[in-house]
């Protein structure tokens, strides 16, 4: 019979409001100190000044009309695109090394959407309170105050956006007077657009969509999930010690916790702790003689889940690893006097073994032994060719329509299209050379040297001539371009020479 | 069991009912689908306005959106939108681009162009694009040439001269090159001893005794070579006679031909048919003088000019 037609069950699902609730421990700390150097990075770049000869005083600054990229005292051309496709490289490998050892750590620390959603909730709970606070301010009507906190908080998400778009643009143009066009109307059209789609983006992936961006949208957090291995650390919860035989239990009533516990500060924290660490190991061992597994079932690893998944249903596709859960649960388990670490970073493997041994990163295997290999080449490669960069590009393609011609006297004449791209900072002269022939072979015509602008380009037509007896045995000769002055940059090209009835 | 199933099914059905219990479901479309449907009909009305639409009479209904540009007949046009005035448009400003440029060409004399790395720069790209658009079906697209019909404008002999002003003056009134048909009026003995001759000047395997007698012959006034190859058998450039001592051969195809009998046949065949088919068009009408001057530059270029 078939079944399914007439389901009922909605294609859309409504998403459920997640609150997160605000906690305090190391990953929490880390995750802070990531978002405000990255947020600082971000924000302050533009701004950064660096004196230049031909460019606005900007120390990162991409200028596309002008082709050319400046970072620092590094200036990037279009022909440079190896070094970009090379950064891609290096960042897709160091993404599957970092993942094969210590899971999605990228995205619960360092992904932009974890990032801004850490911020945006980070304003909505300094508007709107605590979990609890927001949670009554979602149920209740629409009030004076629901109206003001809300609409304070969307405010404010926009306010954030829009900086974070107008600061995109500024890599791309002078900062300063960026913000100075934008508000007087004087900006480029691009600047505008490019402001107002990034200021809704942002507004709507970190303030509205938030763990949708990750679970629905983003594809990295899906092939990063098959990365994952046996040896792989990752948020995990160690359920033979949490469930026990019987499964959870909460704690019996009079040592029943107040979550709000949590809040004291670190150091009364640790003096409860070791002055309860009698006191706990005995509730402890209460408990593990029934049966009870170590959870007390309290939630609060729910509770401050930006995905609102429970990580005590095992590792799962949503969980961005960001940690948060290892130091809620760290915070009830130090006011019961219980051992941390219940929710820990392990590895499936040391979670099933007999005797599971203190977790660590493992990283003698061959795929991550690989990727490291890879990565410090890559590394290694790119730091080279960027400090090894000569100074203009050039390019000596022999003309080919003739390959040769033979002149009047029977020599053998082949000529050659030289285009050269300066990619210094000041004009340059260059003049040329020809090693592998007779001196007096190579003709230039008109230009015995050329000088180009900054990020120019010039051609210049270059003409060998050889006696028969010579060219016959020339197969290949060097051609050789100096920048004047300057001997150390000087480049040579191999180039071919081609004689009649000679095959190559 | 339909009964069954109708009963247990919420979906409305569109009330008709055929063959007794035949009935169909009415699942209307998605809120979001049919939005979007309406959103492309008034995207359709909105193009329909701006772009050229419906078929109208023997003409058809243009649009609001125009475009102006000029022809090649200089008349400013204008149009409802279509892609033809669209490249018009873009070749208008392609034109208006090269301007400059080409007003600096005629400005400045050719050795100053020549030496100017700018303006190289544009001889280089802009006569490249008209030598390949006017030249390059006879001359090939490097200049070549073709033996035995089009000359070879990279190597260095030049049958009318290779000065920018003698190249100019080729390129405004064209050129006709001319040889008579000695085997007219010279025996075939005298046409052989004339190509053995002609092969000992480039130092081709000939035979002497022939030669010398073809020496003869060329200088004299029977066969009357030397009014128009000279003397010294060099040339005259005011003719186009091509230099008969060099290595370069345009009319006989020597290089393609093998051992010291085929080459003085290639001779013995020009000499003996003549020649009336060097001619090249002027281009004065043809192209702009601006035009004609870079390209003056650029062949100049090609084979190193003299």
């Amino acid at each position: 019979m078939q079944t399914g037609l007439e389901d009922q069950l909605g294609l859309y699902q409504k998403r459920i409001p997640i609150f997160t609730r605000s906690v305090k421990g190391r990953f929490r700390r880390f995750k802070t100190s990531v978002l405000v150097l990255a947020y600082a990075i971000y924000f302050l770049l533009p701004w950064l000044p660096w004196s230049r000869l031909d460019a606005p005083a900007q120390a990162v600054l991409f200028d596309l009309p002008g082709r050319r990229f400046l970072i620092f005292g590094l200036t990037v051309y279009p022909q440079d695109v190896i070094w970009l496709a090379l950064l891609l490289f290096i960042a897709a490998i160091f993404l599957f090394f970092v993942t094969g050892l210590v899971g999605r750590a990228f995205c619960g620390y360092f992904c932009f959407q974890t990032l801004w959603t850490d911020f945006f909730i980070w304003i909505e709970h300094k508007i709107q309170g605590e979990r609890p606070a927001r949670v009554r301010l979602y149920r209740q009507p629409w009030d004076r105050e629901k109206l003001v906190k809300v609409g304070g908080t969307h405010a404010l998400w926009i306010l954030v956006s829009f900086w974070t778009g107008l600061t995109f643009v500024a890599y791309f143009t002078y900062a300063p007077q960026l913000v100075v066009d934008f508000v007087t109307g004087q900006a480029a059209a691009a600047a505008y657009i490019t402001t107002g789609i990034l200021t809704l983006s942002t507004y709507a992936a970190a303030g509205l969509m938030r763990e949708q961006i990750c679970t629905y949208v983003c594809p990295y957090g899906r092939f990063q999930s098959v990365m994952y291995e046996p040896e792989t650390l990752a948020v995990h919860y160690d359920a033979r010690r949490g469930e026990g035989t019987l499964g959870r239990a909460v704690v019996r009533a009079g040592r029943g916790i107040v979550v709000e516990r949590r809040r004291a500060e670190g150091a009364v924290a640790e003096e409860r702790r070791r002055s309860s660490l009698s006191a706990g190991q005995r509730a402890l061992a209460e408990r593990n003689e029934k049966g009870f597994g170590d959870c007390v079932d309290c939630g609060l690893c729910v509770q401050v889940c930006p995905v609102g998944i429970d990580i005590r249903d095992g590792l799962q596709y949503k969980c961005i690893s960001c940690g948060l859960c290892i130091d809620a649960c760290n915070t009830i388990m130090d006011s019961f006097g219980f051992p941390r670490g219940l929710i820990r970073y392990d590895s499936e493997k040391n979670l099933a073994a007999a005797t599971p041994a203190p977790p660590r990163v493992q990283w003698k295997r061959l795929k991550t032994i690989g990727y490291g290999v890879a990565l410090a080449l890559m590394i290694g490669y790119l730091g080279y060719s960027v400090a090894t960069r000569g100074s203009f590009d050039r390019a000596v393609n022999q003309i080919r329509q003739p390959l040769y011609v033979v002149l009047s006297n029977g020599d053998i004449r082949n000529r050659y299209q030289i285009r050269i791209t300066n990619k210094a900072a000041e004009d340059q002269t260059y003049v040329f050379s020809a090693r592998g022939i007779p001196a007096d072979a190579l003709d230039l015509g008109n230009f015995n040297e050329i000088t180009i602008k900054p990020g120019h380009s010039g051609l210049v037509q270059a003409s060998v001539r050889l006696s028969p007896a010579v060219a016959a045995n020339t197969q290949h000769f060097e051609l050789v371009i100096t920048p004047r002055g300057k001997p150390a940059e000087a480049r040579s090209e191999k180039v071919r020479f081609d004689t009649p009835g000679k095959r190559p | 069991m339909s009964e069954q199933k109708l009963q247990s099914q919420t979906v409305q059905t569109t009330g008709h009912a055929w063959d007794g219990d035949l009935q169909e479901y009415n699942n209307p479309l998605p809120a979001w689908w049919v939005y979007t449907f309406y959103a492309t009909v008034v995207f359709a009305l909105v193009y329909w306005t701006i772009y050229p639409s419906w078929p109208f009479g023997k003409g058809w209904i243009g649009g609001v959106s125009q475009i102006t540009y000029v022809n090649s007949e200089g008349e400013t046009k204008t149009h409802s939108w279509n892609t033809r005035a669209l490249l018009m448009e873009d070749l208008n400003q392609a034109a208006a681009a090269q301007k400059p440029y080409f007003d600096k060409v005629s400005a400045m004399p050719y050795e100053q162009i020549a030496k100017d790395p700018e303006m190289n720069g544009f001889i280089l790209s802009a006569g490249k694009a008209l030598f390949a658009d006017n030249c390059a079906p006879c001359h090939q697209a490097g200049g070549q040439g073709v033996v035995s019909f089009f000359p070879n404008l990279t190597d260095d002999d030049w049958l009318y001269g290779g000065s920018y002003d003698t190249i100019h003056e080729t390129l405004m009134g064209g050129r006709r090159g001319y040889m008579p048909a000695f085997g007219e009026v010279l025996d075939g003995e005298q046409v052989d001893q004339l190509a053995n001759y002609v092969a000992s000047l480039s130092g081709i395997e000939h035979d002497a005794g022939k030669a010398a007698a073809g020496n003869v012959l060329f200088h004299s006034d029977t066969a009357a070579c030397y009014y128009c190859h000279t003397s010294e058998a060099t040339g005259r450039k005011d003719m186009g006679a091509p230099n008969l001592t060099d290595n370069i051969w345009l009319w006989a195809d020597v290089p393609a031909a093998t051992g010291g009998e085929g080459k003085v046949a290639a001779i013995r065949g020009v000499i003996a048919n003549g020649l009336n088919k060097g001619v090249m068009p002027a281009w004065s009408g043809r192209l702009s003088p601006e035009q004609i001057k870079v390209l003056t530059v650029y062949v100049h270029e090609l084979g190193g000019g003299q």
